[in-house]
């Protein structure tokens, strides 16, 4: 597929690819995706906002220029933000694509980072030379206002101007807890929302820490995603039971959505409302409880957005939909285009 | 005092219920001085979890340091480059947000000046801080209010408005203006979020004795002046009036957990 290389959130001609219940593939402007869901359908998005997770500075000891990208929390906590963990590349930017990033020097723990205002020092390596538990200096307020002074949103060589936070904020953005735009939820704005009421669509949120997409490392891209903690408000839970009880469709915009409502299944088709921490990987054995559709981005296999997509589809029609997207030039990463996927495979019990 | 939208005529009925106020996530813009400073220190008595913004360091220090709990963030309305700056640490330090009261205003021209006599620069400054600031700001606010609303905390946004947005005063043309801009700017949110749960309200608090005033009107008696604390009691009137019926918004969720966890 080809990259999106613009920060549009919504280009006009954004495409959205449909697979339906019965594996028929179909194609649509994404504009018109609202006109897929049903009277009685529930739609539920992630309105996490993207932290400036991206932080520039040098290793104090040796002086080595350095990025850091905050890749997770331990909570959602407003306060918890003095330890991250993170990767950290060595010298360059973005414009470099990340598997070609020079190496940061060796870390251990107790080295100390000076990233703008904030300093931080590593507490331990987290199974990899470039995973680290960082913690931060200052009081929470203190974190926050140095994430925001001198934070960049994460960005990746395909997209070649600098991305501000407006440009990787959705409309429905909250808390600013993702590392990384939760961006199935581009397809999203106000309007889209006020449609979906008048088609008697519910829509609600939770609160996804969606982590960080890409390393260009191998073994670090394996343990892609990391533990990410996510909120379920109780709205949300009571509407996911109501839309069951009226036969009603689940549809998730996002993985991140997905591996949230999925983790946090209850008996009989419901989810638990409240806090937690999502650390499964969805892929072929999963068998999804409560989600019925995915709004998504396009993903290449290999990645783990294209092996969660493996839950809904079988492998012959995932493939089929992979060489459709190729052959009608749709396109791929944060801006691109989108497909639209009914769960084939029975719901499981 | 005047209200310029058409939202309910706030009341003081709800003093038997639990304040409205506590555990309420609540942003004010330009916190450190006048109606703002005064609402910051009134929230904070009430419970509510407050975040100011302002421009001035040592100010924003000063205050947070006087209101225990505040978080003060420091940055300037009018500028596009501090907005999500701002908006990440109100929706950060608060965990989301339920309120947000555009109070930061600039007056144009000092001393006021006739329209003709208004340099432009300083006709563009009172737009930026009194209608493209609160624009920029509530709307990349605007998810963190939607969900609020959507929880059954309420959304509330309270947009500093003045009677120069009705009334032609001469000299007042940069601030008049740019308050009639936000009053109507209010009214069209009001009408496209409705559905969403998000209420906008403007409001007048009438001639306070704040330092802008003095600014505007050196010569003024303060005798002659709203204090800015009586000011700030009804503009929080106004906001209460505009939440749902609850008991404290923290409390409510944490107890349906509990109750649907034990019934699970």
């Amino acid at each position: 597929m080809i990259a999106a290389e613009k920060a549009i959130q919504r280009p006009p001609d954004a495409k959205l690819l449909v697979v339906d219940a019965h594996k028929q593939i179909g194609h649509a402007p994404r504009s018109a995706f609202v006109e897929y869901l049903r009277a009685d359908d529930l739609v539920v998005a992630n309105d996490a906002a993207t932290l400036p997770a991206s932080l520039r500075g040098v290793h104090a000891a040796t002086s080595a220029a350095v990025e850091v990208r905050l890749a997770g929390r331990p909570s959602l906590d407003p306060r918890d933000v003095c330890r991250f963990s993170a990767v950290v590349f060595g010298a360059g930017d973005y414009l470099t694509r990340t598997e070609d990033r020079p190496q940061p020097p060796p870390l251990a723990p107790g080295d100390r980072l000076i990233l703008g205002p904030l300093h931080a020092t590593v507490e331990r390596l987290l199974g990899h030379a470039r995973l680290v538990s960082l913690h931060f200096e200052g009081g929470a307020d203190e974190v926050w206002a140095g994430l925001a002074r001198h934070g960049r949103p994460i960005q990746y060589a395909h997209v070649t101007e600098p991305l501000a936070l407006w440009d990787v904020w959705t409309r429905i953005a909250g808390p600013p807890v993702a590392f990384e735009p939760p961006s199935a939820g581009f397809a999203l704005d106000w309007r889209a929302l006020a449609m979906m009421r008048e088609r008697g669509v519910e829509f609600e949120t939770l609160t996804h820490a969606a982590g960080i997409s890409s390393t260009g490392d191998d073994a670090l891209d394996q343990l892609l995603p990391f533990d990410e903690p996510y909120r379920i408000p109780l709205a949300t839970a009571r509407a996911v039971t109501r839309a069951r009880e009226r036969g009603g469709r689940v549809v998730a915009v996002g993985t991140s959505v997905v591996r949230a409502l999925e983790d946090a299944a209850a008996a009989g088709g419901g989810v638990r409302a409240g806090e937690g921490v999502a650390t499964q990987h969805l892929g072929r054995t999963s068998r999804l409880r409560v989600v019925d559709i995915i709004l998504s981005g396009t993903h290449e296999q290999g990645t783990s957005h294209y092996e969660l997509l493996r839950a809904f589809l079988d492998d012959a029609t995932l493939r089929r939909t992979s060489m459709e997207l190729d052959a009608r030039g749709y396109r791929t990463h944060e801006f691109g285009d989108s497909v639209l996927i009914e769960r084939a495979r029975p719901r499981a019990a | 005092m005047r209200i310029l939208s058409d939202a309910t005529q706030p009341t003081e009925q709800r003093t038997e219920s639990a304040d409205p106020f506590e555990g309420l996530r609540v942003a004010v813009t330009g916190g450190t001085s006048g109606l703002g400073l005064a609402l910051v220190r009134a929230l904070v008595r009430h419970g509510a979890r407050v975040a100011f913004v302002a421009r001035t360091a040592e100010r924003v220090r000063a205050v947070a340091g006087e209101n225990p709990g505040a978080h003060g963030i420091i940055g300037d309305v009018s500028s596009k480059e501090d907005i999500y700056p701002v908006a990440v640490q109100v929706a950060g330090e608060l965990g989301g947000l339920d309120v947000l009261v555009n109070n930061a205003s600039d007056l144009g021209p000092i001393p006021l000046a006739m329209l003709s006599d208004t340099e432009c620069e300083d006709f563009e400054r009172a737009f930026q801080t009194n209608v493209f600031g609160p624009f920029r700001l509530t709307k990349a606010l605007m998810g963190a209010l939607a969900a609020s609303a959507r929880e059954g905390r309420g959304a509330v946004v309270l947009n500093v408005s003045s009677d120069a947005a009705v009334n032609a005063y001469p000299t007042w043309g940069a601030y008049g203006a740019s308050k009639a801009a936000l009053a109507h700017l209010t009214r069209i949110w009001g009408a496209e979020h409705e559905a969403d749960g998000v209420r906008f309200h403007a409001i007048d608090p009438g001639d306070m004795d704040t330092p802008m005033y003095a600014a505007a009107i050196p010569g003024a008696d303060p005798a002659t002046l709203k204090r800015p604390a009586a000011a700030a009691r009804e503009v929080l009137a106004a906001i209460a009036a505009l939440l749902p019926e609850r008991d404290s918004p923290g409390a409510t969720e944490a107890a349906s957990l509990e109750a649907e966890g034990a019934a699970l």
